[in-house]
C-alpha cells in the first residue's frame, strides 16, 4: 500500500463501535413500556441486521459498556440461537 | 425552439371531465369541457395559426394569428383564449381572417430580420412558418423605420444565448418562467414600441434571477432564445426518449441526436414525472459524457502506489476475478463485496447484488442510499408496510398544506420544486421544518405560514411535540385510525406523546422553535384539509433518523392524511434511481422487493431460478466493512459507480480501510477519490450509452435509452456478466430487458413490469402486478400494505454529538442548484459558472465574533478532523449554525463529518456536527496531504492514453 494515507483513530474497527451500535439500538426500544418488549425489539433488531462476525465479534468482547436492554438482549440471542454461525468460513 | 418530435396542441389540456362536441370547419369533434377552440381544431386535425399560444403555457391571446369565426359571437375572438361550447360551430379560414392574419405577419416581420438561411432555427421556426402558412408576400411598410435590429445579443449564459432582434415580444418565455418555473425571473420592460424581454431588471442573463431551467428556451417560437449547442451543430434529424440521470425526480427528456452526437436535450411533454419542464442539470449539463478526464480504457495496478497500466477488457476482468478468489481462498468467502450507487439503472443494481449474493457467496452488498435514504426504507416498512413514498407528484396539486421537514426542493429536486410552486401560488399552505432559510420560506407570491427553524439534532423533539398538539387538542381523525390502524399501537402513543414533557412549551428548551410556532403549525396541518409531507436527508441523515421517519408516518396516520390523493408521506429522494437501487435488493439484509434473506420461501425462489444455495443471515453494510477492513476481515471490494471516498462520512476513517484492502474494483466514468484506492479500473458507461430503467422518488419506473454506443465498449450491465462469468458464476444476457423479466418473475411487486410493458405505457409506478396492472400512483387506498398502520413510540434521544467550548458550532450540510451530489458530473460541465467551490455559511453575529468576512478562509475543525473552507456570511443560516455542501472533494466537507450514525440503519449523522470555525490564512494538513496524494495519483495516469477521443 502507499504511505501517504493517513493513519486511523484507535477506537476505529475495536467492539467498541459494535457496543455504542448495540445501545443506540436500546436507545430507540427504552420507550417501549413493557420491558420484554423492548428486549425482544432489540434482540429481533440485531438479529435482522447484524451480520454473525459482528455478533460474534460482540460477544467475544463481552458485556462491558453495554446498557442494561441491549446486554439483555444479546443474552437472549445468544441463548436463542446458539453461537453465532461461523459464516465467515471460507 | 420546440422538440422536433412533438406536436403543439395550442393551450393546456383542461381537467374537467364532461364532454361537450362542437363542428370545427364541418369536422364535429367531442372534447372535455374547458378545452379552448385552439385546442378542439388541433384534435380535429385543423391548424389554426398561433405564435404566442404553446400547449405549456396558459392561454395568453395577445398575438390575435389565432382569431376565427364563431356562430353566433360577435367579431373574431381568439381561439386560444375561447373555450368550446356544446353545439358550437367554428370557422377557422376565410377572406376576412386570412387578411387579418397577413396583416399580422407583416408587422411582425417588418421588424424582424430576414436571415432565415443562416438562423439556427431555420425551417423549425413558428415565425417562419407563420409566414408561410399566411401567405405573406410582401411587408408593405419596409424596413427602413424604426426597429429592434441592432439590440445587443445576451451571450453570458454558458448554455442559451438571447438575441433580441429576433424577438416578437409573445411572452413565451416570461410566461414559461413565471407558469412552468416559478422563478418569475424574466418580465416584459417598458410599453408599446419600446417593449422588451428583460431578465430581472434588465441585466444579463447571468447577472439576473435566473436558474437557468431552459422553460424560456423551450417556449421561445424563434430564435431569440436558442441553445448555444443547437447553434453550433445545426438542428438534430432524430430523437430518442429516455431518462435523466439526476435527482429523484426522474424528468423524462427527448434526446435530440445528430447520428451520435447529442444537439440538446428537451423536456418530454409526456414525461409523466416533469410534464414537459426541467432544471439546468437535466437540460443543460451532460458535457462530463464526453469530458476529457472520462476514461474509456480498462486499468490495473498491483499496488496503488504504482502506475496505472491499460489492459484489455479479458486481461481487466480476468486480473479482477482472480483477485477475488484469491482474497476469499486467503480470507475466507466474506472477506468481499460490493458497493452499488443510485446512480445505476435497476439492472445494474440487480445484477451486482445477484453477483455478490450468488457468486461472491456472501450477503456482502450494499448501495450508496446506506448514506441517504435507508432509514426512509425502514422506518416506512415498521409504520406502513413498504418502503416507499405514498403519491406521485401530481398529487401535489391536491394539497391544501404542504408540510417540507428537511428538503430543500428548489435545489434538489428543482422540477418537483416548481410543481409544488405552482400549487402554492393557487393557494395551498406551507409550512417548512428547516435549521436553514431554504428559498421555499419566502419567495415571489410563496411565503410559508409557519417556518420551524429548529435546531439541527432535535427533529425527534420537534415532531413528538407537534404529535402532542395533534392528540391533545383533539385533532386525530378517529375514525380513521380506528378503521385503519392497530388501535392498541395507536393508543399506546397517544399516551406517549400527550406526556407534558413532549408539548411545545417543554421541547422550545430543545428545539428553539417558538411553542406557539409549533402548536399554530401543527393545528394547520391536521385541520386544513389534504395534508401532504414531503421530506429529504434532514430527516434521514441524524442519528434518529429512522425515528423521524416512524414519527412522520405517526402524525400523517393520525390525522388521516394518507391513502388519497393530496396528501401522503413523501420521500424526496436525492439521486435519480435511489428508489430502483433500494427495491432491487442491494441492501445485504433482503432479496429484491425488500425481503429478508431469512425468509426460507423467497430465499428458496431465488436459489432455484440463480441455481446456488444462498445465506439465510445478512452481510455488511458499507460503515460495517469499513470497519471489518480495518479489522484486517475485508480485504475485496467491487464499486460500481459509487465515490464512497467522497460521499461517505469521516474520510480519513474510509481512506484507512480502503488502503487497508488488497483488491478494490472500480467501475466510474472517471478517476474519482475512491479510484485513487483502486487497483482495477473498470470504464462505465453513462446513462446515454445504455439500456435499462430507473426508478423515482414516485415509486415510477422509466425507460433508459441507450442513445449511442458505449464509449468504452460495454455496457456497465455486461461488465458486471464478464466478471460474473469469470468469477465462475455465469451469466448470459443478451439485453437489459431480459435483467428485467427476470426482476419481474422474482418479485411480486414487479410482476407486471417488462420493457414492453413501458413501452406502452410510459412509465409504471410499482406495484404493478395482477391486482395493479397498470400499476399504483397512491399507496395505501383502502388499507395499508402491512394490514393495519401501526403506530411506533419515538422517544427523543439526544445526538451524542455535542457542542461545547472547543466545538461550539453546529455544522449541518446540504446541495445546491447547479451541482450534483459529489459533482462528479456537474463538476466537469459549465455548471461550475454557478458554483465553482463550496463555501461556509455562517451567521453575521458567529462571524463577527470571528473576526470573519465574506470571503475569508475559515478553518472548520472536528472531533473528526479539520478543512478549510470560504466563507459566506449570511442569516440564512441561524446563529450557532454553519452550513455547507459537499460538491468539490479538496472542500474536504466529509473530512469533518464524525461516523455516528442513524440506530436503525447506520445511515451517517451528516446533518449534525459540532465544529469551530477560526478565520485562517492555509489549507489544513488535510487538504495539503490530499492535494500531494491527488498529484500523486494523477501522475501514475499520465502516460496512459485512456481518455475519451473528443
Amino acid at each position: 500500500m502507499s504511505g501517504d494515507t493517513p493513519t486511523i483513530a484507535p477506537e476505529h474497527g475495536g467492539a467498541e463501535h459494535l457496543v455504542r451500535m448495540a445501545n443506540d439500538i436500546g436507545n430507540f426500544f427504552r420507550a417501549e413500556a413493557v420491558r420484554e418488549d423492548a428486549v425482544a425489539g432489540i434482540a429481533n433488531h440485531i438479529a435482522k441486521f447484524w451480520t454473525p462476525r459482528m455478533r460474534r465479534k460482540l460477544a467475544i468482547h463481552g458485556e462491558g459498556g453495554l446498557d442494561e436492554l441491549p446486554r439483555e438482549a444479546l443474552r437472549r440471542l445468544a441463548e436463542s440461537r446458539g453461537p453465532a454461525p461461523g459464516a465467515d468460513a471460507g | 425552439m420546440q422538440s422536433i418530435a412533438e406536436k403543439d396542441l395550442g393551450t393546456p389540456a383542461p381537467l374537467g371531465a364532461k364532454m361537450l362536441t362542437l363542428s370545427i370547419d364541418d369536422r364535429e369533434i367531442e372534447v372535455p369541457e374547458g378545452t379552448s377552440v385552439m385546442r378542439a381544431a388541433a384534435l380535429a386535425g385543423v391548424s389554426v395559426p398561433k405564435l404566442c399560444a404553446t400547449d405549456q403555457l396558459d392561454a395568453f391571446g395577445s398575438c390575435r394569428m389565432c382569431l376565427v369565426k364563431i356562430e353566433g359571437m360577435k367579431g373574431l375572438p381568439a381561439s386560444c383564449t375561447t373555450p368550446v361550447a356544446q353545439a358550437m360551430k367554428v370557422t377557422t379560414q376565410n377572406k376576412q381572417i386570412a387578411d387579418i392574419r397577413r396583416g399580422i405577419m407583416e408587422l411582425y416581420i417588418s421588424d424582424h430580420p430576414l436571415d432565415c438561411l443562416t438562423c439556427p432555427a431555420n425551417g423549425h421556426c413558428e415565425l417562419q412558418d407563420m409566414a408561410g402558412v399566411v401567405g405573406l408576400r410582401e411587408v408593405r411598410y419596409g424596413y427602413e423605420g424604426a426597429n429592434h435590429l441592432v439590440a445587443e445579443k445576451d451571450e453570458s449564459n454558458p448554455y442559451f444565448t438571447f438575441d433580441p432582434s429576433k424577438c416578437i415580444v409573445c411572452s413565451r418565455c416570461v410566461r414559461a418562467c413565471d407558469e412552468q418555473q416559478g422563478t418569475l425571473a424574466l418580465t416584459i420592460q417598458s410599453r408599446g414600441f419600446d417593449s422588451k424581454v428583460a431578465a430581472s431588471q434588465n441585466n444579463s442573463f447571468m447577472d439576473s434571477e435566473c436558474v437557468s431551467c431552459g422553460a424560456c428556451v423551450q417556449a421561445c417560437p424563434t430564435a431569440t432564445l436558442s441553445e448555444k449547442s443547437l447553434i453550433e451543430q445545426g438542428q438534430a434529424e432524430h430523437s430518442v426518449t429516455t431518462t435523466c440521470a439526476y435527482c429523484g425526480v426522474g424528468c423524462s427528456f427527448r434526446a435530440e441526436m445528430k447520428g451520435e452526437d447529442i444537439v440538446r436535450m428537451v423536456p418530454n411533454k409526456d414525461g409523466h414525472a416533469n410534464h414537459g419542464h426541467s432544471c439546468v442539470k437535466g437540460r443543460f449539463a451532460i458535457g462530463y459524457a464526453t469530458h476529457a478526464d472520462r476514461i474509456v480504457k480498462p486499468m490495473i495496478r498491483a499496488n496503488i502506489a504504482d502506475p496505472w497500466r491499460e489492459v484489455s477488457w479479458q486481461e481487466a476482468i480476468d486480473y479482477a476475478a482472480s483477485e477475488l478468489k484469491r482474497i476469499q481462498a486467503k480470507y475466507g468467502r466474506d472477506s468481499i463485496g460490493g458497493i452499488t450507487s443510485s446512480r445505476c439503472t435497476n439492472e445494474e443494481t440487480y445484477l451486482v447484488q445477484k453477483l455478490v449474493r450468488a457468486g461472491f457467496g456472501n450477503n456482502n452488498v450494499d448501495t450508496c442510499a446506506r448514506v441517504c435514504h435507508s432509514p426512509t426504507g425502514y422506518g416506512l416498512k415498521q409504520t406502513l408496510g413498504e418502503s416507499a413514498g405514498t403519491q406521485n407528484f401530481d398529487s401535489v396539486m391536491k394539497a391544501d398544506v404542504i408540510f417540507i421537514i428537511g428538503a430543500n426542493p428548489t435545489d434538489g429536486h428543482p422540477v418537483f420544486a416548481s410543481q409544488m410552486k405552482r400549487r402554492l401560488r393557487q393557494g395551498a399552505k406551507l409550512l417548512v421544518a428547516d435549521p436553514r432559510r431554504i428559498d421555499l420560506v419566502r419567495t415571489p407570491h410563496i411565503a410559508a405560514e409557519y417556518h420551524l427553524g429548529l435546531r439541527p439534532g432535535t427533529n425527534v423533539a420537534l415532531i413528538n411535540s407537534l404529535a402532542h398538539v395533534i392528540v391533545t387538542e383533539g385533532l386525530v381523525k378517529e375514525d380513521f385510525v380506528r378503521e385503519r390502524c392497530e388501535v392498541d399501537s395507536f393508543e399506546k402513543w397517544r399516551g406517549f406523546v400527550a406526556d407534558p414533557r413532549h408539548s411545545p412549551e417543554a421541547m422550545e428548551a430543545v428545539t428553539g422553535v417558538p411553542a406557539a410556532s409549533v402548536r399554530g403549525a401543527a393545528r394547520l396541518y391536521a385541520t386544513a384539509g389534504n395534508g401532504a409531507i414531503y421530506y429529504g436527508l434532514g430527516v434521514t441523515e441524524h442519528s434518529q433518523g429512522s425515528t423521524m421517519v416512524m414519527g412522520i408516518a405517526n402524525i400523517a396516520m393520525a390525522t388521516g392524511n394518507i391513502g388519497r390523493e393530496g396528501v401522503g408521506v413523501n420521500p424526496l429522494r436525492g439521486q435519480n434511481n435511489v428508489q430502483g437501487s433500494c427495491d432491487m435488493g442491494s441492501f445485504p439484509h433482503e432479496f429484491p422487493g425488500y425481503r429478508h434473506v431469512s425468509d426460507e420461501a423467497v430465499r428458496h425462489s431465488f436459489e432455484a431460478a440463480w441455481g446456488v444455495g444462498l445465506h439465510d443471515e445478512p452481510g455488511l453494510r458499507i460503515p460495517n466493512m469499513f470497519e471489518a477492513a480495518l479489522d484486517g476481515d475485508f480485504k475485496g471490494l467491487y464499486i460500481e459507480g459509487e465515490d464512497i471516498a467522497q460521499s461517505d462520512p469521516d474520510t480519513q476513517h474510509v481512506t484507512a480501510a480502503l488502503s487497508a484492502m488488497e483488491c478494490i474494483i472500480v467501475q466510474d466514468l472517471f478517476l474519482n477519490e475512491t479510484a485513487k484506492f483502486a487497483h482495477v479500473f473498470l470504464p462505465g458507461s453513462s446513462f446515454l450509452e445504455k439500456d435499462g430503467t430507473f426508478t423515482n422518488a414516485e415509486r415510477r419506473i422509466s425507460r433508459v435509452r441507450r442513445v449511442m454506443k458505449p464509449k468504452s465498449g460495454y455496457a456497465d450491465w455486461e461488465i458486471t456478466q464478464l466478471l460474473a462469468n469469470a468469477v465462475g458464476f455465469p451469466m448470459q444476457y443478451t439485453h437489459a430487458s431480459q435483467i428485467m423479466d427476470e426482476i419481474a418473475a422474482l418479485t411480486p411487486t414487479f410482476t407486471g413490469v417488462s420493457f414492453a410493458r413501458l413501452e406502452e405505457l410510459g412509465s409504471i409506478q410499482w406495484p404493478c402486478n395482477a391486482a395493479h396492472p397498470e400499476g399504483t400512483p397512491t399507496m395505501h387506498v383502502g388499507g395499508f400494505v402491512r394490514g393495519k398502520g401501526k403506530f411506533l413510540l419515538t422517544e427523543y434521544v439526544p445526538t451524542s454529538e455535542k457542542v461545547n467550548a472547543k466545538f461550539p458550532l453546529i455544522l449541518t450540510t446540504g446541495r445546491i442548484l447547479s451541482q450534483y451530489n459529489v459533482g462528479a458530473q456537474t463538476r466537469r460541465t459549465e455548471n461550475v459558472r454557478w458554483h465553482d467551490e463550496d463555501r461556509l455559511e455562517i451567521h453575521p453575529h458567529d462571524a463577527e465574533e470571528r473576526g470573519i468576512r465574506e470571503g475569508d478562509w475559515v478553518g472548520v475543525a472536528s472531533r473528526a478532523g479539520d478543512t478549510v473552507l470560504r466563507a459566506r456570511v449570511t442569516e440564512r443560516v441561524q446563529p450557532g449554525v454553519v452550513y455547507t455542501t459537499f460538491h468539490f472533494p479538496e472542500s474536504g466537507a466529509n473530512v469533518i463529518t464524525t461516523d455516528n450514525s442513524d440506530w436503525a440503519t447506520n445511515c451517517p449523522e451528516y446533518k449534525v456536527t459540532a465544529v469551530q470555525a477560526t478565520r485562517v490564512s492555509q489549507p489544513s494538513e488535510w487538504q495539503k496531504r490530499f492535494r500531494e496524494f491527488t498529484d500523486t495519483q494523477a501522475s501514475l495516469l499520465k502516460s496512459a492514453d485512456v481518455f475519451v477521443a473528443k
